[in-house]
């Protein structure tokens, strides 16, 4: 029996650290580019160990009791006639439950300390009449004062591109220019069907609806061009409706802005 | 209301075709639907497959190639619709179901033997009818979710003989479900009481509950869709004022749902296998059957965790997180059951035992990201990409289908009288399961970094791990032809099996293989002990 506990121990510990150690050393995640992303990160490697945890435990279980509890050459009869245990199965209904209570409030908190369950209805300079409804996205921020200060972009869906409008420039444009370490807030509105807004580096998405336009707000944080993917199936061309986000430092934003600056729309 | 446990010869037997042509006409034995079901819905998977194939192929390099655009996008919905409507739902519910729960409460045939053989007939024309809006001009390309506006700008001939499929598919499955309901309550053997029951019974008495609740609302959410598309009405058209994200709420309160209608059967069916060849009882049952029901109550109430990117309001979006999680919670406690049931037995590893194994092992990873889905900020990132997919087709290929192969090698010697060659099952097991792990694992890595779903070109720099998962499917493919040869040479000249080859106590042992026309000679035998291994029962053989 004392054996026993200590093999059992001795597999436990050996699941946990097998998957923290993945858990810590394997990144499958890309490049971190805005605030929300080491957020998500740490989610991310939460979710990462407690699931490597579970399914190792699981496998090791599994294939245990295969070669262990196989019918031997000849062997005849059954197994024990174990039906039921109790109290075993009240602990199976309670850990599980407290782990996913656990993980539901801690992701809850990643999502507000991303900015997800802040009302975004306060946010004047977004709103073109005030009927109209708005749908939230991720936020980094709300409040009055600070959306005021935020770069704000218009985002135009159609089958199949994005195009940027820059309402204090009055220009259009077809990549997405944005100065680094800057909250930027864009409204977006589909002309047609269904599109989606999607810088895997930000780890943010958020649909682009007809008839209901959504707002996205984030900071990005490295100099850099990553690809914005549309991630709803619009139509044979889905795939290739891409665009791209360019975050460089403030001066070369600035001179990019300045030389798109015009009082006519220019493409 | 009473309903006879013995119905009056309804068959009129002397008619019926013999042998194998038994199996095309329009019969009401309840055997014969079931196969029908099985063989029907198996078609439908080599053609779902052939689709997957060529899928597959075109995303072997990144450049849109093999196929046009568009005709890839008709290609994608009409694997998924395939699958889905054709292949899973039919064959988990209405072919094991037919077969097995006349048996397992003691019957003779269904409640109502003919809107059972309705039901099935629904499937062949509308199946057909599916497959043939492929070639009628402009096939039906918005994915199987079919959402508006882009179901109603594409080609609208496709789209609205899709829309006519489903829901005949429907309408088929609702009275499938409806005959079960009333067979599990009102045609149970006098003295069988409902907690004697084999597991398969209440997870058919939840599935069809959710069918019966939300099918239905599936049915009335097309129909709205095709007047939009039809008659220019303004349900879901932005265009004339239509909420394109009410039709994403209707869409899933039956699609969600429709995942369990997939599992939960796989979820009975394995437990009827595990105890046979682990040689002991299923372990737990009271909770078993308590978590089928939370399973079903919460499949209900969770619907719009597929919306946490359609703009949803954010308290919303942390109610349906939290129900979602917590549907993890009763169907972890099915998994250890399963273990649990497994230890301390004497396990014949044969490829029944292989596949349920299999299944488990990857519905618990399909699990696992399945919890991390519910989590809003972690889908935000993963919604619409290859991260979805990997994660759905680990519950519905590596749970579901693997328990289709599963049940079918355990049964397979009751319906036939023949036992099928282990050997070449264990072969179709070993390929299976290495093409669906390559295959799918992958694709996870794919969806985390920046390849979004339904897309015939993507960028070069995944086009490595494609051609992985491409191998993976190939594999998948070629581990058919195992399991085809094993069916032809056991049907020409198999071993003959015996009336109850795995010595099993449910009832659909304790009669002869094939099963006489009734189910049995003199009266339905009463089981009291369906999974009594281990005690008297079993120690009589
Ligand atoms: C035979 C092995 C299979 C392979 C190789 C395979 C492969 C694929 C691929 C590559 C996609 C495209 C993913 C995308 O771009 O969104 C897909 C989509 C899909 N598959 Fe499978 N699949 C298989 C079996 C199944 C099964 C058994 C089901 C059962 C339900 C299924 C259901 C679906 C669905 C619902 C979609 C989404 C279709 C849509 O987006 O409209 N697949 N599959
Ligand atoms: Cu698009
Ligand atoms: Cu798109």
């Amino acid at each position: 029996m004392f054996n026993k506990n200590i093999y059992l121990i001795l597999i436990i510990s050996l699941v946990f650290s097998i998957s923290f150690w993945i858990g810590f050393n394997v990144n499958l995640l890309p490049a971190e580019a805005s605030i929300n992303a080491p957020i998500y990160d740490e989610l991310f490697k939460i979710l990462f160990i407690i699931g490597l945890i579970i399914f190792i435990g699981m496998t090791i279980a599994v294939i245990y009791s295969l070669f262990k509890f196989r019918k031997r050459n000849n062997q005849i009869g059954d197994g024990i006639a174990l039906e039921g245990n109790l109290s075993l199965e009240i602990v199976w209904t309670i850990i599980p439950s407290i782990i996913v209570l656990l993980i539901g409030l801690y992701s809850y908190n990643i999502y507000d300390r991303m900015g997800g369950m802040k009302e975004l209805n306060h946010n004047h300079e977004m709103m073109s009449s005030n009927t109209e409804k708005i749908w939230a996205g991720i936020s980094q921020t709300s409040d009055n004062a600070i959306a005021t200060n935020n770069l704000s972009i218009e985002v135009s869906a159609m089958q199949f591109a994005f195009l940027f409008n820059y309402p204090k420039g009055n220009f259009i444009s077809g990549e997405l220019h944005v100065p680094v370490d800057q909250k930027v807030s864009m409204k977006m509105e589909s002309k047609d069907v269904i599109h989606a807004f999607w810088v895997p580096e930000f780890r943010i998405k958020q649909d682009i609806i007809p008839g209901q336009p959504t707002i996205l707000n984030f900071t990005p944080t490295k100099v850099g061009k990553y690809p914005i993917i549309c991630a709803e199936l619009c139509g044979p061309y889905h795939g290739g409706m891409r665009a791209s986000i360019i975050v460089e430092e403030e001066s070369d934003y600035k001179e990019w802005f300045n030389k798109n600056k015009k009082p006519e729309v220019n493409l | 209301m009473t309903i006879s446990i013995d119905p009056q010869k309804t068959n009129n037997e002397s008619l019926q075709p013999k042998g194998w042509l038994r199996y095309f006409s329009f019969s009401l034995d309840h055997k014969v639907i079931g196969i029908q079901y099985l063989v029907c819905g198996f078609l439908f998977y080599l053609i779902g497959g052939t689709l997957a194939s060529a899928i597959r192929i075109e995303l072997a390099s990144p450049m849109s190639d093999f196929m046009p655009r568009d005709v890839y996008n008709q290609v994608l919905t009409l694997h998924g619709t395939i699958m889905i409507f054709l292949w899973i739902v039919p064959v988990v519910n209405g072919a094991f179901g037919n077969y097995l729960i006349p048996f397992y409460v003691g019957a003779r045939d269904m409640a109502f033997p003919r809107l059972n053989a309705v039901a099935f007939w629904l499937i062949p024309p509308s199946g057909l009818m599916l497959v043939a809006s492929y070639f009628v001009e402009g096939a039906a390309q918005a994915g199987w979710t079919a959402y508006p506006p882009l179901s109603i700008t594409t080609p609208q001939s496709g789209q609205i003989i899709w829309i006519l499929s489903v829901l005949l598919l429907g309408g088929s499955s609702i009275f499938g479900g409806i005959n079960f309901i009333a067979t599990i309550i009102k045609l149970r053997r006098p003295g069988l009481k409902l907690m004697q029951l084999p597991m398969y019974c209440w997870a058919m008495l939840g599935t069809s509950l959710l069918v019966v609740l939300s099918t239905p609302v599936l049915a009335g959410t097309l129909i709205l869709l095709s007047f939009d598309i039809i008659a220019n009405t303004g349900f879901f058209n932005p265009v004339l004022g239509g909420n394109v994200v009410v039709y994403q709420h209707l869409f899933w309160f039956y699609s969600h749902p429709a995942v369990y209608i997939m599992v939960l059967p796989a979820f009975g069916l394995v437990s009827e296998i595990l105890p046979v060849h682990a040689r002991k009882p299923l372990f737990g049952y009271t909770t078993m059957v308590f978590s089928i029901m939370g399973i079903v109550v919460l499949g209900l109430v969770v619907w719009a965790h597929h919306m946490f990117t359609s703009g949803t309001p954010p308290w919303m979006r942390l109610f349906f997180t939290i129900a979602t999680a917590f549907i993890a919670v009763p169907t972890g406690i099915k998994f250890f059951n399963w273990v649990a049931t497994l230890w301390g037995g004497k396990i014949s590893i044969n490829s029944a035992m292989l596949f349920s194994c299999g299944f488990i092992i990857n519905f618990v990873f399909g699990g696992i990201t399945g919890v991390a889905l519910a989590q809003v900020p972690f889908d935000i990132h993963v919604h619409d990409t290859y991260f979805v997919v990997a994660h759905f087709h680990y519950i519905v290929y590596g749970g579901t289908v693997f328990i289709i192969f599963s049940s079918i090698y355990h049964w397979f010697p009751k319906v036939t009288g023949k036992m099928l060659n282990e050997k070449l099952g264990i072969l179709h097991f070993i390929i299976t399961f290495i093409g669906f792990n390559l295959c799918f694992a992958p694709q996870h890595w794919l969806g985390l970094n920046g390849m979004p779903r339904r897309v015939a070109e993507y960028d070069p720099q995944f086009q490595f791990v494609n051609q992985i998962s491409s191998l993976g499917a190939l594999l998948m493919a070629i581990s058919t032809i195992p399991f085809l040869i094993n069916v032809f040479l056991c049907v020409r000249n198999g071993k003959e099996a015996g009336d109850n080859p795995w010595n099993a106590l449910t009832p659909e042992w304790l009669t002869s293989s094939p099963p006489p026309v009734e189910n049995w000679e003199g009266e339905a035998p009463l089981v009291e002990e369906p999974y009594g291994y281990g005690k008297k029962f079993s120690a009589q053989k």
